[in-house]
């Protein structure tokens, strides 16, 4: 019996002390079989198709972009297509009576109002949203799995304290908290000293075109949800059998949480962050439309729309094609995050 | 349940004290001050400004003074002057020319004569029906969606009303507001594209923050009915005889509503506190611009008052949810 408990602290999850082998390769299973449910999720898989897509653009956004984001050609300002006053009939093309845009079929959207080309700026601009969707439910998992299975797994006044600052994190308007956490970073960082910790954050933090900060901002307003889900989890974790072998063979208690009860919660916590991702995407671009997201001259969709919107009524195209870039991104992770809840979720196990 | 309201509101009372404390050590820590400006000032005029507004104090000394001209009440003998009258939220005539006043949240640096309450008392309204029009908004189509699609589960109107609900949620109001401007606003004409005070003015804005939240209102009614629908006194009820509509009308849909009542409360403090983007969007003349603008000015009683304000309501919202709870699910006892 000792033998067996030993043997299971020594294997990368934990494994209950009466399973056979083949009981335990049935968890493994549930992976795979929750990937095939995924697959045979159409949505899902356009979802994925789309993402792809994104995430090459973003990779290759230099070769797939035909121009440089911020290569500018003055008298191209507000240049449009050809083909954009068929479906954009307000636009008025140099020409007609009343005509004011100058048509150049060097863009393929058009371009914006310092002559930069829509679709190339829109190209670059997925890195941004990508690299949110990316690093703030990194950032926010991180906080909330450490926090909620501290306080899960310890209880009493550690629970107590980190559920206080939960509630706190849910009494703060959150928009609210990010603002001020951003203009906080931002201007203490851009005074600093060379050669102090902030000095280089923010040399760090402009190398990323000042998104870094947003990253944190938004991480750090939102990982209150994580929190919440990570306690649940581990207190329903560390009642399991496997928590008790490892107790009873003398294992420290940090040594449990670390290697027993963290890699058993992520799971739905995975979930959890997939299906926030659209939240984290629309945040950034929503932050840079009220000014305070990334610096120009580095695109953001949401800086985009800002910009465009002011001039909708002249040039529409400028604020709509960013938008439906927007959208598109968020339509595909709410298809991926619903395919992925839907695979995952427990009571459709044994379904078909 | 007396004693477990009692013990909310307590709670609720030391989380706003927390948020308070933390909004204010932040906003304190952010590098410059409110009369930083593009024109240096003289260094005089800085000391007399900070002065008046006693900035020269030591941080706990501004805090307690801040949360005790919100906190504590004054009754004062003497005339009402109108600049006290726009101080104070509060002001009870007790008669004999003595005045109860309650609730100071302080000037704003960047205007002489308005105060924090006055931007409460013109802004906060623009927002809050800018919030409740969407809220009735979200209901409206969310409501008869989710419920369409529970009673036709699996058909086309389910899949129709649950692509509408994950438009929703992919489609913020960044997305929404620009091309509602640019179809109804510019192209149709059939809407003005900025401005507020006529019915005309708020369909946009509230559709445009309405529209995120039906879709979750229609997935939360599909679900809800759905689990109500498989239910055994449903079957009772249909075993008795009882005609379709009854069933569903009276024995499904009425229970159904429970989550869906008990998420109004917060639905409507997000809402509320989540105009920033519609009202920049359309130029509606709300709270939001005054928080952001007052980030960037450092104009601390402005950063506070929103805090607390958009706080209290969550707070509140939040505590609301679990007496609702209690009162809609006898099963559900709270001691």
């Amino acid at each position: 019996m000792a033998e067996t408990a030993r043997s299971t602290t020594h294997s990368k999850e934990a494994v209950p002390i009466s399973l056979t082998e083949t009981e335990t390769q049935k968890s493994q299973g549930l992976w795979m079989e929750a990937f095939k449910r995924l697959r045979r999720n159409r949505m899902a898989l356009v979802g994925l198709g789309i993402i792809s897509v994104i995430v090459f653009c973003a990779l290759f956004a230099e070769v797939v972009a035909p121009y440089p984001y911020d290569a500018q050609i003055r008298k191209d300002n507000n240049a449009i297509p050809a083909w954009l006053p068929t479906f954009f009939p307000t636009v008025k093309p140099k020409g007609v009576e009343g005509g004011y845009a100058t048509v150049s079929d060097r863009y393929l959207l058009g371009a914006d109002a310092l002559g930069r080309d829509l679709f190339s700026r829109i190209i670059h601009g997925t890195r941004v949203s990508l690299a949110v969707a990316l690093v703030g439910p990194l950032t926010s998992l991180l906080i909330g799995i450490i926090l909620g299975s501290l306080a899960g797994f310890y209880g009493g006044w550690v629970d107590n304290l980190i559920m206080r600052i939960v509630d706190l994190m849910y009494a703060f308007p959150a928009l609210l908290l990010i603002i001020l956490m951003m203009a906080f970073f931002r201007s203490s960082f851009s005074q600093s000293e060379p050669g102090t910790l902030a000095f280089a954050l923010n040399k760090v933090d402009s190398a990323f075109g000042g998104m870094l900060f947003i990253f944190i901002g938004i991480g750090i307003a939102s990982w209150e949800n994580m929190a919440r889900l990570a306690r649940g989890q581990t207190l329903s974790v560390k009642v399991r059998d496997f928590v008790l072998a490892a107790e009873s063979i003398g294992m420290k208690k940090r040594a449990i949480l670390m290697r027993h009860v963290m890699p058993n919660i992520l799971g739905p916590l995975i979930v959890a962050e997939t299906l926030a991702i659209p939240a984290y995407i629309s945040t950034e671009a929503f932050l840079s439309f009220i000014g305070l997201g990334v610096n120009p001259p580095t695109p953001s969709w949401g800086s985009m729309i800002a910009v465009g919107a002011q001039g909708i009524r002249s040039f529409p195209n400028q604020a709509i094609f960013p938008a439906l870039a927007l959208a598109l991104t968020m339509f595909a992770f709410n298809f991926l995050g619903d395919g992925l809840r839907d695979a995952l979720d427990p009571r459709m196990r044994g379904v078909d | 349940m007396a004693a477990y309201i009692g013990r909310r509101i307590i709670g609720m009372i030391v989380v706003l004290f927390a948020v308070s404390v933390v909004t204010f050590l932040l906003m304190h820590a952010i590098p410059g001050g409110p009369f930083d400006s593009e024109k240096k000032l003289p260094p005089e005029i800085i000391d007399n400004l900070k002065e008046k507004y006693n900035l020269d104090a030591p941080l706990i000394e501004q805090y307690t003074n801040y949360i005790g001209g919100i906190v504590i009440p004054h009754i004062e003998r003497g005339k009402i002057t109108p600049s006290q009258q726009s101080d104070y939220l509060i002001i009870i005539d007790l008669g004999n020319q003595t005045y109860f006043k309650w609730i100071n949240f302080g000037p704003t640096y960047k205007s002489k004569t308005r105060s924090v309450n006055d931007i409460f008392r013109e802004q906060f309204p623009v927002s809050a029906q800018l919030g409740v029009w969407a809220l009735l908004i979200a209901l409206c189509i969310g409501l008869p969606l989710g419920t369409l699609a529970a009673l036709n589960r699996n058909k086309p109107i389910d899949y129709m009303a649950m692509g509408v609900a994950i438009t929703g949620v992919s489609v913020p109001v960044i997305v929404l507001g620009p091309i509602l401007i640019w179809m109804f606003g510019v192209n149709l004409r059939l809407f003005p594209v900025t401005g507020w005070g006529t019915p005309a003015n708020v369909v946009m804005p509230a559709f445009a923050l309405g529209f995120a939240s039906s879709a979750l209102i229609a997935r939360l009614t599909r679900a809800s009915l759905l689990e109500v629908l498989s239910e055994d006194y449903i079957r009772t009820a249909r075993a008795k005889g009882l005609g379709e509509r009854v069933v569903i009308t009276i024995h499904a849909l009425k229970n159904s509503l429970i989550p869906v009542v008990t998420v109004i409360g917060p639905l409507f403090a997000a809402l509320v506190t989540g105009t920033f983007v519609t009202e920049t969007i359309f130029g509606i003349p709300g709270m939001g611009r005054y928080f952001v603008t007052s980030i960037t000015n450092r104009d601390y009683p402005v950063i506070m008052g929103t805090v607390l304000l958009y706080a209290m309501l969550l707070v509140i919202a939040n505590v609301l949810v679990d007496i609702t709870y209690a009162w809609l699910d006898p099963r559900i006892r709270y001691t």
